[in-house]
This record gives structure tokens, C-alpha cells and sequence, in this order.
């Protein structure tokens, strides 16, 4: 950035354009004006407003903001009034806003008003009384003068010869080390922020045999449970809405099943790991873990509400568009002998979103 | 107090009003005096668009006074309880603590909706002004020296303010802000090596766990309020040291600051419009919902509903998230290389904050210009930079139509993948259009006011000459609009020079200089700007007496 010297054709200040200083004071704006149209002519004169010449205009402002203030108090009271009388749980219509409740609208209205009304008054105040005649500042250079600058420098240097900074390096250095490292213990005690990811990504509840539970009915699942067309939600057997880590496990063993005509499947795999048509797909989208959960039983496409991932459960649940990376896995399943639906194993690749461990 | 002090002062027998002792008092221990002698008649310059600040600052202290009494009665915990409080639908449904708290603020607390509801339309409010206002600096060039640092303060209390709203909107823990918390890990999971650790150790386990509220709860009410208060002491202790920028006028020049000052205009006018902002926002409260947490129910990472949306200042990396494809690729045998969610979260969302935090330092260097700034450019009269401004909105905009793309689709009847491939075509090729179509329209304007200028005002007045042609009348403009159109800089493209320096040798010029020449050449060249007109033009056109 800095490869720009006055040495070099490339000046920083060739390109820059002409500022006449006398633009900056009214004396040689006045001297120019003669020979320069677009001098500065200067601040313009103050203008009158009517309440600076008219006594009774005045008044009128005054008797304005003076209204407000009283009519703030006002609503003020009606709000300690609507706190007071308005039951917590009344509910009323209001056209447009439909039914609302009647105590959140009358508080919210109320210290709306006496709010707004301290700002109106204050904003009229200044407008219409305060003395509106523009007054002038003058800025100054943020840089220092050079006679500072070269005082703070010389400072500076002596300061840092009297501590022997620069002479002193192995002082210099284990200083450095030993700040360097001190923050360490903190990134350490992080650790425990946490356990290990090891391989809690890639498993599930799901194992041989555990039975398929309808997430409504609570009940296991029979094949002659599942219409064609129909889609439902399971999760293994064993796991309760009351359990410590629910939420944990349900977030990857959360199923989608349902019923197509085995004809339709089109992928082969998919055919043998389904049972009369049943197939059961994960419920948790691969791009970034939302549970997939819009049917269109006439195409057999499920669409993430979050993202649009479209997924083809009649093709090995291949995806069809959106974001996602790859298909959602499919659990392999059967019918145990009383006639129930279950799992042959775990899925066998993570379930959900991808990440750097995920084999592919 | 009633005990005669020995001070000379005392010694008149008129005893200072209550009011008067007291700052003596605090004079003699805090050195008030000196530090109001240069900041309670401090001139402010008055333009309508130097309160978006304000609105920012405002919403900010409305969000801090409401956010404390939130913490009174809202649980940061994730344990699982069932609901038996005064709303019906949700009577014996197993929800966390955080989720029934809230469920408390909005049914059972009274007023606690209403503070709830501010708090939320605030933070939205915050965000949205603070991007404004950054787009007022940014179009008027305030941003240049001496601001350049106030400027990277401004951008980064927009970043931290975007992530204390999503740590804030996922505290309930309902569906909604849970499902955008999935999201979020699942772009965790994204980043490469590191990603799983970085997961584990957010959530202290696998997601969701039950440590995620308590946790983003010291994030949202603690850290990052606690990094931007500082951030906003610092921007506002510029402000005060830089002075405010003000535009051309008669009269106000880069080395003054004309206007009112703040004792007491701008007391009056600034405190009063903190009071606007805040009646403003508790109507809007009172009137119209935001966040009704009771329709959406617990969180639960097997369930979702449709049009799941982040608040708006988190659209623009949803956006981005749904219009990347699901690229997957294996590297380093058999990793997962996820793409498809890093390049949009890890690498864009990034760069698309940082076009706008480096604009300052780019410009700077194209521009070489090491003087100070006081006075704010007409966005015309920097056509480039004005391109580039309203090249990034679109690029925003772009974006937030895709982080809406359902909504999009549903409510024109659009198709979704339409919707989408409108956003990754649009993500390249409508920023440049946008930035093409208002560099034309900038140099439009420049020659309207170089017209103006030169020939005068259109009075719309026909006159008729005795020989039968028709003119309309111009009028001449006075001194202070004459002043005021042609008070603008104009820089001089740079030049490189020749390849070879006077004694035919060869000279390095460095790929540096060549990007900045060209690149001065695109702002200031022929096509960067139309030359303002000088005196000497203006004379020889009016000297004539003719007209043209």
C-alpha cells in the first residue's frame, strides 16, 4: 500500500485537486467574489421565524408543547389505569389487527403516546423557540503539530532507553514468551466446554430388532399400518418423550416411512432394504439437519421446509434440487415374527448434515 | 451544606442556587467544567439524514432498559418441565424451563408481553438503522480520513449486533429458533478438521444438549452487550472529537462545522427524539406481534414448520446457504469436504461483510488523498463509489429474496427452483448491472448540474423572439447555489508514466501501481466523472450577455 513515493511518477498528491485556502475564510471569499462566481459568498443571513417576531405566535408554540407534556401526563395515567383495570387474560377485536390481548394494546398505546409525545414536545421546543441563529465552529487538524509529535517521539525514545527494551533482548524475549503464553490456560480450560465428537455423530439409537414407534400413536408399527401414499413419523422403541437425552437421540434416529408401490422404486438397494413397499429414510435433511417433512405422495418427493432440499424416495431419496449434499440414509427393515416392523442394524452412514470426519 | 466555606467565593452574601453548588462540587473532583467549556455549546450541522445514528443509538438504550427486565423473570435452562400456566393450548405439553419462562413473560407477567414485544421489534429496529446509517456514511464519503476507524468501529458493532440477535431470538427455545440453531451447527459442522470439536464444545455435547441456552444466554446478555457498549463509547467519542461532517454550503467549509448547538437545541431536539423513537416502537408493539413463540411451540429437533424464517438481518446468509448447490467433495481419503454450506457461511457471508468493512481503506489508497474530509460528497458527485454502494444493497437484496425463496414462491406463485436460480444468477450478474445503471445515473446528474450551473434554472417561462423562435427562459442561479454545485473536489486520474525513466532505463512498476492506476482511471477518468465547470467557462458564457 505504501509502495507509492514522491520518487516515482505514481505521486499520491498529482491526482489530487487544487483547494484554494481562501475559500476557508469570509475576508478572502469577499476579495475573490469579484473574480470567482463560485466563491463561498459566506453564511447567509438569519431568517425570521414567526415566532421570533410575533409575540403571540410564540405564545401559540409555547401553549403547543406545553398541551403535549400535560396530554404525555395524561397517558401516562391511563397506562398505570390499563395496569390496574385491564384483566391479564381479556382478550378483544380490534379491526384490523384481529383479537389481541386487550392489556398488552391499551399499556403499549398508552406509553406509546406518553413517550411520543415528551419527544413532539421537545422536538416543537427547539424548533419554534430555541434561538435557531447557525453558530460556527472551527475544526482543527487531528495530527498532532509538529512540535508535539517530535516532543512525544523524543519522550517516547528516552522512555524506552531508560527501560533497556531494546538493549536488554533476553529480558525482551522471555517477556514476549511468557505473555504469549499465559492465554493458553484459558484455550485449555475450554476443553471441557465438551466431550470428544469420537463417533456419537455416526451412531443412532437404532439396532437389530428394535421395533419401528409410531411418533403419534406410540404404538409399534405393522406394515398394514402404512396406506400407500401415507407418511409417518417413527422413532426406536425404548426411547420416551421423558428421557434425559431425548432430545439428543431423537435429533438422529428420527424416522420417515412410507408405503409406494414396489414398482415405483426405481433404485435397487432401496427395493431390498424395504419391506412390501415400505421404505424408512431418516427424517433429518443431509445439507444442515432440519427434520424433512413435506410429502407429495404422487411424485414420492419429500422438500425440507428450511432450506428446499427436494429429495426422490422412490430413488434411493437422491436429490432432485436445493442445497443438500447427498441422499438421506435409508434404514434397513423388516418384519419381526409377530408381525411387527423393525430395524436389521443402525443406519450405515451418518445420518444429517455432512462434516470433515463423515466418510463419503 | 449550611457551614460557610473559606473560599473567596463566599465571601459575597448571595448563596449560589442548589443546583450551581452541586457542579461546583463535582467541578472540584471531576474537572467538569473544562470538559463542558468544549462540548456543551458544541455546533451540530442539522441534515435529515445524520438521525439514522440516532435511531440506532435509541433502539440500542431501548434494548438494554427492556432486556433488564427480562432477565428478571426469564430462565436460562433447559430443563424439561411440563407447562400447567394460565395458556390453555399449551397445558401439559414437556417444555424447557427457557420455553415456559417466556411463555410466563408473555401470559402472566402483565406488561411483560408488551416489554417482550419491544425488546424484539428494538433489536430489529437496531439492526435495520444501523445498516442505514451505514449507508448514509458510506454514500456521503464520511467514512474518509479522519473517520476511517469510527467507520470499522460502526461496522463492527453491525457484526456483533447481527450475533446478539440470534443468540437472543434463540433463547426461548421454541421451534423456530431451535430449527435456526440446527442450522447453525450444521454450518458448524460444515468447517473443515475443526468443525465436530467446535459443535461438541458449543453445545457441551451433541446438539441440542442442555447447555445451549444457558450458554447463549452469557453470550447475549453478557459478552457481546458488554463488547458493543464499548464499541458505541468509542464511536460516539469520535464523533464528538471528529466533529460531524456536514454538507456544501455557503459559508460551511471543510474547516468549520455551521449549526445549532447543543445546549440546547440539540439537547432538546435529540433527547426529545429518543422519546419519539421509543413511543414509536411501543405502538408498534402495542399493534402488531412479533415472535409469538406460543403459536410455534417447544423445540423439538424431530419437528419444523413451514416458512422458517431468521429474522431479517439474518437473511442474507440464508440466503446464500439456499441458493449454493449441495456440492459434497471427498479429500484426503475419504473426508468430507462440505462446500455446499462452507463456501456460502465460512467464505461469503465473511466476504460479504468485509466488501463493506476494507471500503475505506481501499478508496484511500486508489484515491492517495491524505487530507482530512469534514465535508459530505453528493453521492452523484462520486459516481464509482455511489456504484459500488448500491452494486452491494442489490447484492444484499439478492440475497434476502433468497433467504425468502419460499416465501417468494408461495406468495407470487413462482416456482421454488425458479425463485432459487434467480438468486445464483443474480448473485453475479445484478450487482454489476446495478452498479453500471447508477454510475450512468450519477453522471447524469453531474451534467444536470453542470447545465444548472452554466445556463441556469429552467423556469419553464416561453418567450417568444420578434423573429419567431420560441426559448425558454433560464434564470441565472445566485452566488450560494453556484457556490454549492461547484464546490466539490475533482481528482486527476493517476498516471503511471512511461515504461522507461529519462535516461531510457528501464523502471519497475510494480502490479500495485498498475491495479491503482486503472482503477483511478475508472473513478476520476472521462468516464468516471464529468468535470465540473470552472470560472473561466462560466464567464465566457455569461460575459456575452447572450444566451445560447
Amino acid at each position: 500500500m505504501s509502495e507509492t513515493g514522491s520518487h516515482e511518477n505514481v505521486s499520491d498528491d498529482d491526482n489530487l485537486p487544487e483547494r484554494p485556502d481562501s475559500q476557508a475564510d469570509a475576508q478572502g471569499a469577499v476579495e475573490k467574489k469579484a473574480d470567482n462566481p463560485f466563491a463561498d459568498p459566506g453564511l447567509p443571513p438569519h431568517e425570521h421565524r414567526i415566532q421570533d417576531i410575533d409575540e403571540r405566535a410564540a405564545k401559540r408554540s409555547e401553549r403547543t408543547v406545553a398541551l403535549m407534556f400535560a396530554l404525555s401526563m395524561l397517558a401516562t395515567i391511563g397506562f398505570i389505569a390499563s395496569y390496574v383495570a385491564i384483566d391479564i387474560d381479556e382478550i378483544i377485536y380490534v379491526w384490523p389487527l384481529g383479537h389481541i390481548s386487550a392489556l398488552n394494546f391499551a399499556l403499549g398505546l398508552t406509553l406509546g403516546v406518553a413517550l411520543f409525545l415528551i419527544g413532539a414536545g421537545a422536538v416543537h421546543w427547539a424548533r419554534t423557540l430555541m434561538s435557531d441563529v447557525e453558530m460556527v465552529d472551527e475544526r482543527h487538524q487531528v495530527a498532532a503539530e509538529p512540535v508535539v509529535e517530535e516532543k512525544v517521539k523524543a519522550d517516547f525514545l528516552q522512555g524506552a532507553k531508560e527501560s533497556g527494551f531494546g538493549r536488554r533482548k533476553l529480558i525482551r524475549n522471555t517477556m514476549f514468551g511468557a505473555v504469549a503464553l499465559v492465554p493458553l490456560s484459558g484455550v485449555v480450560l475450554l476443553r471441557d466446554t465438551g466431550p470428544m465428537p469420537g463417533d456419537k455423530l455416526a451412531k443412532t439409537l437404532w439396532r437389530k430388532g428394535k421395533l419401528l414407534v409410531n411418533e403419534n400413536t406410540n404404538q409399534p408399527l405393522r406394515p398394514e399400518d402404512i396406506a400407500v401414499g401415507s407418511l409417518t413419523f417413527a422413532r426406536p422403541e425404548g426411547l420416551e418423550h421423558d428421557d434425559e437425552n431425548f432430545n439428543n437421540e431423537i435429533a438422529k434416529a428420527a424416522l420417515m416411512i412410507v408405503r409406494l408401490e414396489p414398482g415405483d422404486i426405481k433404485d435397487k438397494k432401496e427395493l431390498d432394504w424395504s419391506h412390501e413397499g415400505i421404505v424408512a429414510y431418516s427424517k433429518i435433511c443431509t445439507h444442515v439437519g432440519c427434520p424433512v417433512s413435506l410429502y407429495e405422495q404422487q411424485t414420492h418427493h419429500v422438500l425440507c421446509p428450511c432450506h428446499q432440499s427436494t429429495f426422490d424416495l422412490a430413488d434411493g431419496a437422491r436429490v432432485l434440487f436445493g442445497p443438500a449434499g447427498h441422499p438421506l440414509p435409508q434404514l434397513k427393515i423388516s418384519v419381526n415374527k409377530e408381525g411387527y416392523l423393525q430395524a436389521l442394524g443402525d443406519f450405515e452412514e451418518p445420518v444429517g448434515p455432512a462434516y470433515w470426519e463423515r466418510p463419503r | 451544606m449550611s457551614t460557610t466555606t473559606d473560599t473567596p467565593a463566599s465571601d459575597s452574601k448571595r448563596k449560589a442556587p442548589a443546583g450551581e453548588r452541586v457542579a461546583d462540587w463535582a467541578d472540584g473532583r471531576l474537572g467538569i467544567y473544562s470538559l463542558a467549556k468544549a462540548n456543551m455549546r458544541k455546533i451540530f450541522p442539522d441534515h435529515w439524514s445524520f438521525m439514522l445514528g440516532e435511531v440506532a443509538l435509541y433502539s440500542f438504550i431501548i434494548i438494554i432498559l427492556t432486556g433488564v427486565y427480562l432477565t428478571m423473570f426469564f430462565h436460562p435452562s433447559m430443563n424439561e418441565v411440563e407447562y400447567h400456566g394460565s395458556y390453555v393450548p399449551m397445558q401439559g405439553v414437556q417444555m424447557s424451563e427457557a420455553y415456559k419462562s417466556t411463555l410466563d413473560i408473555s401470559f402472566d407477567v402483565r406488561g411483560g408481553l408488551l416489554v417482550r414485544q419491544i425488546h424484539h421489534w428494538a433489536a430489529l429496529i437496531f439492526l435495520a438503522a444501523m445498516l442505514v446509517h451505514m449507508m448514509r456514511v458510506f454514500f456521503t464519503g464520511a467514512f474518509r480520513k479522519p473517520r476511517e476507524v469510527n467507520w470499522v468501529f460502526g461496522f463492527l458493532l453491525l457484526l456483533l449486533g447481527m450475533f446478539t440477535g440470534l443468540t437472543g431470538y434463540s433463547l426461548p427455545d421454541d421451534l423456530l429458533s431451535g430449527t435456526g440453531v440446527r442450522f447453525m451447527d450444521g454450518a458448524i459442522l460444515s468447517m473443515p478438521i475443526v468443525g465436530t470439536y467446535v459443535s461438541m464444545f458449543l453445545f457441551g455435547g451433541e446438539f441440542p444438549g442442555h447447555d445451549m441456552v444457558a450458554r447463549f444466554y452469557s453470550f447475549h446478555v453478557l459478552l457481546l452487550p458488554g463488547l458493543m457498549l464499548g464499541l458505541l463509547a468509542a464511536h460516539l467519542i469520535l464523533v464528538f472529537y471528529h466533529k460531524h461532517t456536514q454538507f456544501a454550503g455557503p459559508g460551511r467549509t471543510n474547516k468549520n462545522v455551521v449549526g445549532m448547538p447543543l445546549l440546547p437545541v440539540y439537547m432538546a431536539k435529540a433527547g426529545g427524539f429518543f422519546f419519539l423513537v421509543f413511543g414509536v416502537i411501543a405502538a408498534i408493539s402495542a399493534l402488531f406481534t412479533v415472535n409469538p413463540i406460543w403459536n410455534l411451540g417447544p423445540y423439538r429437533p424431530e419437528e419444523v414448520s413451514t416458512n422458517a424464517q431468521p429474522d431479517w438481518y439474518m437473511g442474507f446468509p440464508e440466503g446464500l446457504v439456499r441458493a449454493m448447490p449441495g456440492w459434497e467433495v471427498s479429500v484426503w481419503g475419504g473426508h468430507t469436504l462440505v462446500l455446499g454450506v462452507m463456501i456460502p457461511v465460512m467464505i461469503l457471508m465473511p466476504l460479504v461483510l468485509a466488501a463493506i468493512a476494507l471500503y475505506p481503506f481501499i478508496e484511500a489508497w486508489v484515491t492517495g488523498d491524505k487530507r482530512e474530509h469534514h465535508i459530505a460528497d453528493r453521492p452523484r458527485n462520486a459516481p464509482t463509489r455511489t456504484g459500488f454502494g448500491a452494486a452491494w444493497i442489490s447484492w444484499y437484496f439478492v440475497l434476502l429474496i433468497g433467504g425468502g425463496n419460499d416465501l417468494w414462491a408461495t406468495h407470487f406463485h413462482l416456482s421454488i427452483n425458479a425463485v432459487t436460480w434467480f438468486v445464483r444468477i443474480g448473485f453475479f450478474v445484478v450487482p454489476v448491472l446495478v452498479f453500471v445503471a447508477t454510475r450512468r445515473i450519477c453522471l447524469g446528474l453531474q451534467r444536470r448540474d453542470r447545465e444548472k450551473v452554466l445556463h441556469g434554472r429552467e423556469t419553464g417561462t416561453i418567450k417568444r423572439l420578434p423573429h419567431g423562435e420560441f426559448i425558454e427562459v433560464h434564470e441565472p442561479l445566485d452566488q450560494e447555489q453556484l457556490h454549492t454545485l461547484t464546490a466539490h473536489d475533482q481528482y486527476e486520474p493517476v498516471e503511471i508514466g512511461p515504461e522507461t525513466d529519462e535516461n531510457g532505463v528501464e523502471r519497475k512498476v510494480t502490479r500495485g501501481q498498475k491495479l491503482r492506476s486503472r482503477l483511478s482511471k475508472g473513478y476520476f477518468g472521462d468516464s468516471g466523472q464529468i468535470p465540473k465547470p470552472s470560472a473561466e467557462e462560466y464567464k465566457e458564457l455569461t460575459s456575452g450577455h447572450g444566451h445560447h
